[in-house]
């Protein structure tokens, strides 16, 4: 294109600060490191040295080589390929270790080590929740987001290096939150276990995570902003939100790994429970519905069902579900009016969640036949089935009298997985289906059966998953409740453990299944990656339209 | 305040209140106005990639 | 010049929606949890609810540190079963000085609200050690290494200054005498027990929790912390219309 004028290399902005930054950063956690008497802070300090050592390395390379070169022409796809690997190598771990779990509850006397206490289930449990929430989930959402908002907007990623810095640093923060788990350092915060500085250095990214996405909306060459950008905004502001007033602690010292909620008892349990409940409708419904808005329509090739209906959808969704989080606290010390207002709200939300349920169901009007043909359909499909049950199974479950029997169940665990699974995991593995071969410039997924053999296993899977949930939920909140006709419990809580054994072996089989479609999944892209370049497609990669003035 | 005051609240002023914010809502949303926009603004992610 | 203008309009939209959105998602959250911070009759003060010993704290930690809520709710429920198989439903006061609060969503193992007092030291210690030796069918992981570590103590006192800072009602000399009222609490010869009691409360028990007198364990400070859960108030007495209770 540019030819006539000599390409004198110009690297991107904001790598130069961001080194420097990185040097800084750097320096300050080695003194840290050598500062602290807290042995977890010193290893967290020395990690955080670790990742500004390679950072630095890499951006000198970087802007060496002319790697680093300023494409303002062009869209940013690098760091989208990047989002997709570390999703899928992360969603392996984070299910691998949801599996080891699971055996660890069905087999204790085989999958615990007594000399290994980190390995413990108390250490993994919240290794595997965030490793599927925050590295999968999150990195998903991170990666479409930034092919979504470039698409729809027509305009390049803003902020130079900025979406580098934000894949990177989400990267550090699950390395931190992960050996933290493992090595013991927790709030003890459900879904918000990293200690105070991780929290710190999550707020960092995020806020450059929002103002890159907001800097490419402002750089927009369509006059509307896209439903699916709604949707990912709507995420991204509110987890901001969420992260910040929930993580309010006092650390015992600067130099120390452990810090006090700044909230206690009633009023630490509702925040905590208003960040939770609204990490799953922000975090995992919102943001992938964002996906759905964006990557059905694409597949299908065609527009979505009622536009209108999906901004009723939005903001009656958004207004609704941050009323809902009380309902996880039914029965307990938090006043009543509290607890009915969240199930009112909790009720009231499944008629915004089945509108968006109808709404990418009925984008598939006039193609139903590429369910057939098509198992990347299929499971996007499959997906917003799973939505509209949890989106219903949630609401029943919020009822007070329902509640009294399922929560502190498994039947809780197996609502989660039925959303995390079915929902989450298959939207983010439909969008990356399509994504892949668009990032890579293939014509088409290597196999298309493989593609097959994952949807069948995976599905298989999450309902063997589920149903031992609900089984063993019911009966052990029956067992629980049960008298004898002397009026006595009938049975000892132990007993309600040993009869849930044989359905913890089969969520174990289930959760393997699960897995093992991921690593096919894993396989398939590869050899996809792998394949030989589209003709043409490598000519012009993903060019920019020519700027109007110049 | 008690309970009794905020559950009465929440089910009188409370749901009309919710009742007419939906209503606004979804009337701006359905205005006939706005169905040439909405139609350009559905196609969007249908468009060429690398335009 | 137009396209500058231009460019303000984009912003506006974008910005229109991110305020928007924040409006919106905020109401919920003032209406639901701002009342609880000044509505007094949320946490009822009661009787028998104390700060944590210094011992007990470093017991907690270990609790929040090993993940033990993950399995194990402390929130009794006002239904019959749960009384019956626990003890009295949980009252708000007692999680009062927890920060952050152990409630826990589910009860892969029992409910601990009401543990202390239920099982002897030893018992504790067996079960930690290794679960299946005492319950046989039990699916709860092994904790033999904490009998093996010393309680970190050096941070203690910075510990419960960070907690009277958000309000927990630990005096100066509660602080100073931090780790001497841990070791205190661990030795039953201590004659630094006496002033651990005064200031605490006279059902604190000086005793060797571990069954290694020689040592200061971290399964010292846990089998500490499971003894006191709920053993606070004394529900033989406690009336809920009481006006002492209505503080």
């Amino acid at each position: 294109m540019s030819t006539a004028i000599p390409d004198r290399y110009r690297p991107t902005p904001g790598a130069a600060l961001l080194l420097t930054l990185t040097v800084i950063g750097g320096l300050v956690m080695t003194v840290a490191a050598g500062l602290t008497d807290d042995p977890l802070f010193r290893l967290h300090s020395l990690i955080f040295v670790a990742a500004a050592v390679l950072g630095g390395f890499a951006l000198t390379a970087g802007l060496g080589s002319e790697l680093l070169r300023d494409e303002p022409d062009r869209y940013m796809d690098g760091v989208i390929r990047a989002g997709v690997i570390a999703t899928m190598f992360w969603g392996a771990v984070g299910m691998l270790v949801g599996v080891v779990i699971a055996a660890q509850i069905s087999f204790p006397t085989i999958f615990y080590f007594p000399e290994a206490g980190w390995l413990n289930f108390g250490r993994l449990r919240p290794l595997h929740t965030s490793g599927v929430i925050f590295a999968f989930g999150g990195n998903a959402l991170i990666a479409t987001s930034f092919w979504v908002v470039q698409r729809t907007c027509r305009a390049r990623l803003a902020g130079g290096i900025a979406p580098w810095f934000v894949f990177w640093g989400y990267q550090l923060f699950i390395v931190l939150a992960a050996t933290g788990y493992l090595a013991g350092i927790t709030q003890s915060r459900e879904y918000a276990e990293p200690e105070w500085y991780v929290d710190i250095w999550l707020t960092i990214v995020w806020v450059a995570y929002l103002l890159v996405f907001l800097g490419t909306i402002w750089k927009r060459k369509e006059p509307h902003i896209y439903v699916a950008n709604w949707f990912y905004l709507a995420f991204i502001v509110t987890v901001a939100l969420l992260h910040v007033i929930n993580n309010l602690a006092l650390p015992v010292g600067l130099l120390n790994s452990r810090s006090y909620s700044l909230f206690a008892g009633v009023q630490d349990a509702l925040t905590q429970w208003w960040y939770g409940h609204n990490a799953v409708g922000f975090f995992l419904t919102a943001g992938f519905l964002g996906m759905m808005y964006y990557f059905v329509p694409k597949r299908v090739d065609r527009p979505v069902y009622s536009y209108r209906l999906s901004i009723v959808h939005f903001w009656s969704l958004i207004f609704i579900y941050i009323w809902a989080g009380p309902h996880h606290l039914h029965y307990t010390a938090l006043p009543q009016w509290a607890q009915t207002l969240g199930m009112t709200f909790s009720i009231m939300l499944w008629m915004p969640s089945w509108g968006g349920m109808i709404n990418g169901l009925m984008t598939l009007s006039g193609a139903w036949d590429k369910l057939r043909t098509d198992p990347v359909v299929r499971m996007m499909v499959v997906a917003i089935a799973f939505y509209g049950m949890a989106t219903f199974e949630g609401p029943i479950m919020s009822i007070r009298a329902v509640n009294a029997l399922s929560h502190y169940t498994d039947w809780t665990i197996g609502h989660v997985h039925s959303g995390a699974l079915g929902w989450v995991g298959f939207i983010s593995f439909g969008a990356i289906y399509c994504l892949v071969p668009w990032l890579w410039k293939k014509d088409r997924i290597w196999s298309n059966a493989l593609i097959e053999w994952h949807f069948w296993i995976a599905t298989t899977g999450i309902l063997l998953y589920i149903c031992a949930m609900w089984v063993s939920g019911i009966m052990e909140g029956l067992m629980w409740r049960a008298y004898t006709p002397e009026g006595y419990l009938a049975y000892s809580f132990i007993e309600t453990v040993s009869a849930k054994h044989i359905e913890n072996i089969i969520r174990t089989v289930g959760g393997l299944m699960f897995l093992s479609g991921t690593l096919i999944m894993i396989y398939n892209l590869w050899r996809t990656v792998r394949m030989p370049s589209v003709q043409g497609a490598e000519a012009t990669p993903a060019a920019l339209p020519a700027p109007v003035a110049a | 305040m008690t309970y009794e005051t905020v559950s009465r609240f929440a089910q009188q002023f409370g749901l009309v209140y919710f009742g007419l914010i939906f209503l606004v809502g979804a009337g701006w949303a359905l205005l006939p106005r706005h169905a040439e926009t909405y139609r350009a603004a559905a196609r969007l992610p249908l468009q060429e990639n690398d335009l | 010049m137009k396209l500058w203008k231009q460019h303000g309009r984009f912003e506006r939209h974008s910005l229109l929606l991110v305020i928007g959105i924040l409006v919106v998602v905020s109401i919920g959250g003032l209406v639901e949890i701002a009342p609880l911070f000044w509505l007094q009759s949320t946490v009822e003060k009661v009787e028998g609810v104390r700060p944590y010993t210094p011992l007990e704290l470093a017991g907690r930690d270990i609790y929040i540190r090993e993940g033990c809520y993950v399995c194990h709710s402390q929130m009794i429920r006002p239904l019959r079963d749960e009384v019956e198989r626990y003890g009295h439903y949980s009252l708000a006061a007692e999680s009062m000085y927890d920060h952050p609060f152990q409630w826990g969503s589910k009860r892969t193992g029992p409910d601990l609200a009401r543990v202390g007092g239920k099982y002897s030291d030893g018992w504790h210690v067996d079960h930690l050690t290794d679960p299946r030796s005492v319950v046989p069918e039990s699916v709860m992981p092994p904790y033999a290494f904490l009998a093996e570590k010393d309680l970190r103590t050096v941070d203690l006192k910075a510990k419960l200054k960070a907690m009277k800072a958000l309000g927990v009602p630990y005096s100066d000399a509660d602080l100073d005498a931090a780790l001497t009222d841990a070791e205190a609490q661990a030795d039953p010869f201590s004659t630094d027990a006496v002033a651990l009691r005064k200031r605490y409360g006279a059902k604190v028990v000086n005793r060797d929790f571990d069954g290694r007198p020689d040592r200061l364990t971290e399964m010292d400070a846990l089998v500490a912390y499971l003894q006191m859960l709920g053993a606070g108030v004394d529900f033989s007495t406690y009336k809920a219309g009481d006006p002492a209770n209505k503080r």
